[in-house]
């Protein structure tokens, strides 16, 4: 067998070449600002699946990350007058700093308490949000303007800021999958399957657990910075826990621990509340319907059960 | 009366009043999160769920059957009660040879349902629920005017969280559940019947959340977001103390609760992300929690 390690298997690279085609063809049929909310949640989901999937710990607190990312994004766009590659940049590296704070203490507890932990500390973000000064309360960060790109292209227009969004997302998933096949990934995995034989085998497990856990905030961030340049718009919903939920939700919806599984349950989610929006408080109920279900039932997810059925990793 | 640090008497032992009655509550839900635990290895997501039901009951009872106050203390919680033992039936049981962390997003997702659908009936705008006339009223007690209702829900939070500890610590069935706790299948080799055991641990445990959401009713308005917010602190608490312990579970809450009045006094802006803070202090200091055992 070819060690995972050496390059992309075909079938991976003729997935993600698909994808890239009908992604650059989907703005001409879909409303584009709705296909750059499932690209934005896309590689949210990719970011925690990261953590969750190949690295076993389960954060449910991701919220802070994407929204604080985004408040951070949004204040440079609009205070700073930031063009949005700088304001993206600057919401990841913001997304980082935080990943990191929070992530060396949570990996001080396993477990359940891991999960507890970070849902505490996205709590205390949220509750940051709502009352620091430049956050605008419950209004959020508001009419963010869409500056010039590189101060060069025109960000006006939704077509220029669609393949913007797409080079930034893709570019992403594609980085993450490249971290999950590399011999850091590998460790990761090790870590995931056997923890006391990866510390016994020398491996420093805490540094490699705070680690993943710095870039899937990096990446979380990464997507919550550049959703507030699409929707010019940094609110309080996108640090509430109800949001690490959601993505959760995606993650397992799609398959954990799977390549494509976060992409297609972003996709699945984000359209279900796309066509729900109207039953109002009932899109709650179908979530933790699916949740339940999906626990119960259909733990491998979508691309999981598609992975067995062609026995291949998807 | 003296000044405190600038600050009057009143406004201290008001807040701290306010502490301590917070810190019952969190006090009864970490109790319950912890029993829980304790046998099923299961952080109860849907613990501030039930607490909200628990009062959404104590509501229905009264407006649909006219049932009052002190009916609704023992049968709301026997209600939720039976409700937990369905869930732990149909749902739970089924992934105990799981890793833990599905039984946290089952009961996520029970939480979300369970939330929207009170959302969806009765909206977000809070119910009413009178004070029982034996407990409307206060007394002045010369410092500060005390609340009857209020001084009710300390006493009798105090007297649940005592007699869940001496149930666990000093009766015989108390014994067999902390068996069960350490060696689930020695002690069912011994005869005991460990999953009628943990059904009703888990029964028992929410029973103490639908409990606590009787006693929060008439403070605080019954409204289906009531629970979400709290449990997360509830979560915070968990962690500060560790869930090793019985009794560590119930002082932590008490003590937060009271950490947290102090700080509204002295520092208002804070008063929210007080416990996170202090969570954060405790993990750098004491990973495994105040009370807790190393893992």
């Amino acid at each position: 067998m070819v060690p995972e390690t050496t390059g992309m298997p075909k079938l991976h690279m003729a997935i993600f070449a698909i994808l890239f085609v009908f992604l650059v063809a989907l703005p001409f049929f879909v409303y584009p600002i709705f296909a750059m909310k499932v690209m934005c949640f896309a590689l949210f989901a990719a970011a925690l699946n990261l953590l969750l999937g190949f690295g076993g710990l389960l954060s449910f607190g991701h919220a802070a990350y994407f929204g604080g990312a985004s408040y951070v994004a949004a204040h440079a766009a609009k205070v700073w007058g930031l063009t949005p590659e700088l304001a993206v940049l600057c919401g990841t590296a913001a997304a980082a700093f935080l990943g990191l704070v929070i992530g060396s203490l949570a990996v001080r507890r396993q477990g359940i308490y891991f999960a507890m932990v970070t849902l505490a500390f996205a709590q205390m973000v949220y509750f940051l949000a709502l009352q620091l000064p430049f956050t605008g309360g419950e209004d959020g960060i508001q009419s963010v303007p869409r500056n010039p790109l590189f101060g060069v292209f025109s960000m006006e227009t939704n077509i220029p800021l669609y393949f913007f969004v797409l080079a930034v997302t893709f570019g992403g998933i594609l980085f993450i999958y490249r971290i999950v096949h590399s011999p850091f990934g590998q460790v990761l995995k090790a870590i995931r399957e056997n923890e006391p034989r990866a510390i016994s085998l020398g491996y420093d497990v805490n540094r490699y657990k705070l680690m993943v856990f710095v870039l899937s905030a990096t990446f979380a961030g990464l997507a919550g910075a550049t959703k507030s340049q699409v929707f010019q718009l940094a609110s309080l919903t996108d640090v509430h826990w109800s949001m690490s939920g959601e993505v959760v939700l995606m993650t397992l919806l799609g398959g954990m621990g799977t390549i494509f599984g976060p992409l297609a349950g972003a996709a699945i989610v984000v359209t279900m509340q796309n066509y729900l929006a109207t039953f109002g408080a009932w899109v709650t109920v179908i979530q933790g319907v699916i949740f339940v279900l999906g626990v119960l039932l259909f733990r491998e997810g979508l691309i999981g059960v598609l992975a067995r059925w062609f026995k291949r990793p998807l | 009366m003296f000044e405190l640090l600038g600050i009057p008497p009143q406004v201290l032992l008001g807040q701290l009043l306010l502490g301590l009655i917070n810190g019952s509550f969190y006090a009864v839900l970490s109790l319950g999160l912890a029993v829980i635990f304790g046998l099923l290895n299961i952080i109860n997501f849907a613990h501030g769920a039930l607490y909200m039901m628990g009062a959404f009951v104590a509501w229905m009872l009264l407006n649909y059957l006219g049932i009052g106050y002190w009916w609704a203390l023992i049968l709301a919680p026997l209600i939720t009660g039976a409700f937990g033992i369905l869930l732990e039936r149909t749902m739970l049981s089924r992934l105990y040879h799981l890793d833990h962390l599905y039984g946290l997003l089952l009961t996520f997702g029970l939480a979300l349902i369970i939330q929207g659908l009170f959302r969806n009936y009765y909206g977000i705008s809070g119910l009413p629920y009178r004070i029982p006339d034996l407990l409307s009223g206060g007394n002045n007690l010369g410092f500060m005017f005390l609340p009857n209702y209020r001084a009710w829900v300390v006493v009798a939070s105090a007297a649940i969280c005592f007699g869940t500890w001496f149930m666990i610590e000093k009766t015989r069935l108390g014994a067999y559940l902390r068996a069960a706790t350490e060696n689930p299948v020695l002690v069912g080799a011994f005869g005991i019947n460990v999953p009628l055991l943990i059904m009703l641990t888990y029964g028992f445990g929410v029973a103490l959340a639908g409990f606590a959401g009787v006693l929060a009713a008439p403070i605080y308005s019954v409204n289906p977001n009531m629970g979400a917010d709290l449990i997360i602190v509830v979560f915070a608490v968990v962690v500060i103390g560790g869930m090793g312990s019985i009794m560590g579970a119930i002082l932590t809450g008490y003590m937060l609760g009271l950490v947290e009045g102090l700080t509204r006094v002295f520092y208002p802006e804070g008063s929210a992300v007080v416990i996170f803070v202090i969570m954060a202090i405790v993990l750098l200091i004491k990973p495994e929690g105040l009370f807790g055992r190393a893992a």
